[in-house]
């Protein structure tokens, strides 16, 4: 196996018993990139010079062995940052024009937690600008492609973290979820894709989509090495108000504890109705592997109303409208009439649903409505029926064909119905693979859980990859 | 329902061409009718959730520490003059 085909797990092994160093590691992700990225288009500035300086220090601080594997738990493991995290003296563009030339003085918090816990940061993936959209279609930087077949979608926002680690250009990426974009690009690239719980990872220096809802998570092969980087990305940070003090557990000690005699939710409306057939039909079946894994399989009722989606385009829209003011090109990027179409849709509705005599009706009803969202999800469906965690579909349909639906916003936005839940509800979801159509293309499953329940998510996602291996398999590019 | 995007875009400082204005207008005025479904659900004495967190009064102790130098601060600005930003006058003469 190449050196970029392996997990981080597998990785950390192989540099411990120097079977291949760092800068091996690194150069065999740089390869990669230069042999396939022109076709896929997932990285908007590769960081070739940075990284392998990274990458020496890391062989350096390897030479002495035991201390500091404890103290940097990344350490030469080549990860790829979305563009819309903040990284030093690294072009930074949140995938928009307007930030085309901005270099940023000052690394976003997890972006500094990865570098501390030694990780080598290779480059800055693409992504909907501003993280505006479901597909990687509305990047100012073109569209990036799905390495399963470069005719169709990688999902996003973030579409370049996903097809980046798919197509074994990097060991991991970052990426940020305000209403799936973690989790839909994941489940369109046969990766696990981590949403975790609101505030539990800093969102310092990540450019701001829609502050009640943004989640900053990743994506990665498998799911141990998803909990191994939460283990680095979690905790509190005095510099976000809103990050959690809640204690960061090891998210990989228990992760194989199994499952035997857990509760999980499942949807079982959605076998037959509400997703397309493929999707249904690989749906179904993970949920028989957790009952054969030992799990109690409860049926329970939908919290994915049909006003989840209303009421997340109106809370969504609204606070972007409020964090894009800054951009108006004076301490830095360009004019404001360089948004893109997407981004000007969402800033306006914003200022409306915002605006003096709108408020109430739009904004503050959409609140109220979370609040309902939220009770029904934690006290009506977690308590009442006594589950440990849900799953659910992550999308509709599999991939779609790139341009099926760029020219209907409002179809574009009902790709979410699955995932925006979780955001208005602040609670963690962890998509994993769950198959592929017969066409080829990768669907996958979230499972979701009350808030801090990741170590519950890893467990039965690392069960049910264990007995399905569906990560093994490598897309043709 | 008809959206005066000529009033939203100059709240939203959006320069919109006179095409532009007529593709948004539509589009805008779709999205908003579909939103409008939430007037199905009855939020009678339903608090507002602004944030999910539940925390309250968050501080950090009053201690200062380096932030950005003045150069750092103004480098990616097209329009400096004398180590300030320099912008558009706010009131005429």
């Amino acid at each position: 196996m190449k050196l970029n085909e392996l997990t981080i797990t597998e990785a950390r092994e192989g540099l411990k018993n120097k079977e291949f160093n760092a800068v091996e590691l690194t150069t065999a992700c740089l390869k990669r990139i230069e042999q396939v990225d022109k076709k896929i288009n997932a990285f908007v500035t590769v960081a070739k010079e940075k990284a392998l300086e990274q990458a020496k220090k890391a062989d350096n601080a390897l030479a002495s062995q035991g201390e500091t594997w404890r103290a940097n738990p990344l350490l030469g493991i080549p990860i790829a940052v979305k563009d819309n995290f903040n990284t030093r003296g690294i072009r930074t563009t949140a995938g928009s024009r307007v930030l085309e030339d901005y270099i940023p003085p000052f690394d976003a918090t997890v972006v500094k937690k990865l570098k501390d816990a030694g990780a080598v940061i290779i480059g800055k993936t693409n992504l909907d600008a501003w993280a505006h959209g479901s597909s990687g279609e509305n990047s100012d930087f073109g569209p990036t492609k799905n390495p399963w077949n470069i005719e169709y979608v990688p999902g996003g926002s973030s579409s370049g973290s996903a097809s980046a680690v798919a197509s074994d250009m990097c060991l991991a990426a970052t990426g940020t979820d305000t209403g799936g974009s973690v989790r839909t690009p994941a489940s369109f690239c046969n990766l696990v894709g981590l949403k975790p719980t609101y505030g539990r990872v800093s969102r310092y220096g990540i450019i701001a989509m829609a502050s009640s809802l943004d989640s900053i998570g990743h994506l990665t092969r498998t799911v141990e090495d998803s909990a191994l980087l939460l283990n680095s990305t979690a905790g509190n940070d005095s510099l976000d108000a809103t990050s959690s003090r809640a204690k960061v557990p090891n998210y990989t000690m228990n992760i194989a504890k199994g499952i035997t005699g857990l509760r999980i939710g499942v949807l079982k409306q959605f076998f037959n109705k509400g997703i397309d057939a493929e999707s249904a039909r690989l749906y179904k079946n993970a949920a028989d592997t957790l009952r054969d894994l030992g799990a109690d399989i409860v049926d329970c009722v939908s919290f994915f109303s049909d006003y989840a989606i209303s009421c997340y385009y109106i809370i969504q829209p609204s606070e972007v409208s409020s964090n894009l003011a800054r951009y108006d090109g004076i301490r830095y990027g360009s004019a404001r009439k360089n948004f893109g179409d997407e981004a000007k849709r969402r800033i306006m509705l914003g200022t409306y649903t915002l605006s003096a005599g709108y408020y109430d009706a739009y904004y503050k009803k959409a609140m109220q409505v979370r609040t309902i969202i939220k009770n029904d999800f934690e006290n009506h469906i977690m308590k009442r029926l006594k589950l440990d965690a849900i799953v659910s579909p992550v999308s509709p349909t599999p991939p779609w064909k790139l341009g099926e639906k760029i020219d209907d916003p409002l179809k574009m936005y009902l790709s979410d119905i699955f995932t925006v839940p979780a955001n208005l509800a602040g609670i963690p979801g962890l998509s994993v693979p769950v198959g592929f159509t017969n066409t080829g293309l990768p669907v996958g499953m979230q499972i979701m859980g009350l808030q801090f329940s990741e170590e519950t998510l890893f467990q039965i996602g690392h069960a049910y990859e264990q007995a399905t291996e569906w990560y093994k398999r490598k897309p043709k590019i | 329902m008809k959206v005066n995007v000529k009033h939203i875009a100059k709240l939203a400082n959006l320069p919109l061409s006179p095409s532009e204005e007529k593709k948004f207008e539509k589009q805008l005025s779709d999205i908003l009718s579909y939103v409008e479904k939430l007037n199905e659900v009855d939020t009678k004495n339903v608090k507002e959730t602004s944030q999910v967190t539940g925390l309250k009064n968050v501080t950090r102790d009053d201690v200062s520490f380096p932030s950005l130098s003045q150069k750092e601060a103004l480098a990616n600005s097209k329009s400096k003059q004398n180590g300030l930003f320099k912008v558009k006058a706010v009131f005429e003469k």
